[in-house]
């Protein structure tokens, strides 16, 4: 059964074409990985994924949602689609569960008591449940990133996006957040992510997609893909990152 | 008929004017602020409508003098048939003016705000209300103190216009004794003390705000 479905999606952004007809379906439980060089619209195809920006044409259907919908579509459509940016963006002026808490007690209306529970368990997951009560600048960056997928999980989504999270991070602590998602991977999650670790990719990955010049221009299982890259662009790309 | 001199009972004339000065200051920055704040909130809003008021709006009052403001809805008003009493005119005049300026200084700090704040709460799919509520709003009121104390002090000031309305504020209590003892310059450096009594403290504290919000600490 599908979970995401994109269908010949175009965007611009004033006169720069960057999606020229994307298409794909990802599978529940999958794993999809977005590379390609910056500019070549992997960010932008995973942002239009819930909402974030506004496609031109192409139809997207995700969790059950169909985007284009008004603003109540799309917040019912956005508690069931999970993001985690580059920046981590947590709130700086509220603690780590609060944090976590805050969208599943006034947006879902949960009462404190069980988000409380909840923001334990998603702690619990992404090991960090010693640090509910500090604040954002007490943690490292890894930490910080945990965090914010947590926040994310505390939704119970059925789709995860993942915009280069792990972009930001030195080599020791991009690790344990990568640990963190691939236990996801393993749980179940379906999860799409925009990435450079091409050894993530590689490994967790399902599937990866190859973007480049705002189309898909190589797809596949993610082993057969960058074991024999089929494109000169691929290749140049994968022996790129290899160095 | 003698000069009185400026002494102890003429002080004290001063001590009470300066409470209506700070009286004036409070009700401006009371009334001022709420109006400023729904303007600011305009003025960041979505609507092209909406933000091309509130800032035809902060324009309108910044590029008008105090004493203009003051002049239209003390003189203005009581020739539409409204007669004020000074208290009230000075008070909404000077609402009216912090109002332009808190307006202008909030709508900096809601934008100060990092865009990713927005895009982090309206993806966990928080209304525009929610997101203002909970996320924006905390954050740009804690950037906001330094500024809005700062600015308070200017209001402080500014309240001597009043006087020309005949409201008997600080600057007005002082010319009023000018007149009765002749001694300009003692009374108006005492004046001039008592405004600096009240206004130091708030530009130190504008300070000590600034200071701690740029340590970085979240609290």
């Amino acid at each position: 059964m599908s979970e995401v479905v994109v269908e010949n999606v175009h965007k611009s952004f004033g006169a720069l074409e960057v999606l020229k007809g994307v298409s794909l379906t990802v599978g529940r439980g999958e794993v999809f990985a977005l590379i390609g060089r910056s500019g070549s619209g992997k960010s932008t195809l995973l942002r239009c994924m819930n909402g974030l920006e506004k496609i031109n044409s192409g139809r997207i259907e995700i969790a059950g949602h169909v985007l284009g919908g008004d603003a109540k579509a799309l917040r019912s459509l956005r508690t069931d689609v999970g993001i985690v940016f580059q920046s981590y963006n947590l709130f700086p002026h509220l603690s780590v569960g609060e944090n976590i808490m805050l969208a599943p007690r006034i947006v879902k209306g949960v009462p404190r008591a069980e988000a409380l529970g909840i923001a334990r368990e998603v702690l619990q997951l992404v090991g960090l449940s010693e640090k509910i009560d500090a604040y954002p600048d007490q943690l490292s960056g890894g930490q910080q990133q945990r965090v914010a997928i947590a926040r994310s999980l505390a939704m119970r989504p059925k789709v995860m996006l993942f915009d280069e999270v792990t972009s930001a991070l030195d080599p020791e602590l991009t690790e344990e957040v990568l640990l963190v998602m691939e236990r996801l991977a393993r749980d179940g999650m379906t999860m799409i992510l925009v990435t450079h670790e091409m050894g993530f990719a590689r490994r967790v990955a399902t599937q990866t997609i190859f973007m480049h010049k705002g189309t898909i221009w190589e797809a596949g299982p993610s082993g057969p893909l960058f074991a024999d890259p089929r494109t000169p662009e691929l290749r140049q790309f994968v022996k790129a990152d290899v160095k | 008929m003698t000069l009185r001199t400026f002494g102890f009972s003429e002080f004290g004339f001063l001590l009470q004017a300066l409470q209506w000065t700070v009286l004036l200051t409070v009700i401006a920055l009371i009334f001022g602020g709420a109006l400023g704040f729904v303007v600011a909130l305009a003025r960041t809003s979505r609507s092209n409508a909406l933000r091309l008021a509130a800032a035809t709006y902060i324009q309108l009052i910044q590029g008008i003098p105090v004493l203009m403001i003051l002049f239209l809805s003390y003189y203005g008003l009581s020739l539409a048939g409204f007669e004020l009493p000074p208290l009230f005119a000075a008070g909404a005049s000077m609402a009216i003016y912090a109002s332009g300026y808190l307006a202008e200084i909030w709508r900096g700090c809601i934008q100060a705000v990092p865009k990713q704040q927005w895009e982090a709460s309206e993806s966990l799919a928080l209304s525009p209300l929610q997101q203002y509520r909970y996320v924006i709003l905390p954050q740009a009121i804690r950037i906001s103190l330094p500024p809005t104390v700062g600015f308070a002090v200017q209001v402080v000031k500014n309240t001597s216009v009043t006087s020309i309305i005949g409201f008997v504020e600080l600057a007005r209590a002082g010319t009023l004794i000018n007149n009765a003892t002749f001694q300009p310059f003692r009374v108006f450096v005492a004046v001039a003390i008592l405004y600096f009594v009240v206004c130091y403290p708030l530009s130190q504290l504008s300070r000590v705000l600034e200071k701690r919000l740029h340590v970085g600490s979240s609290r």
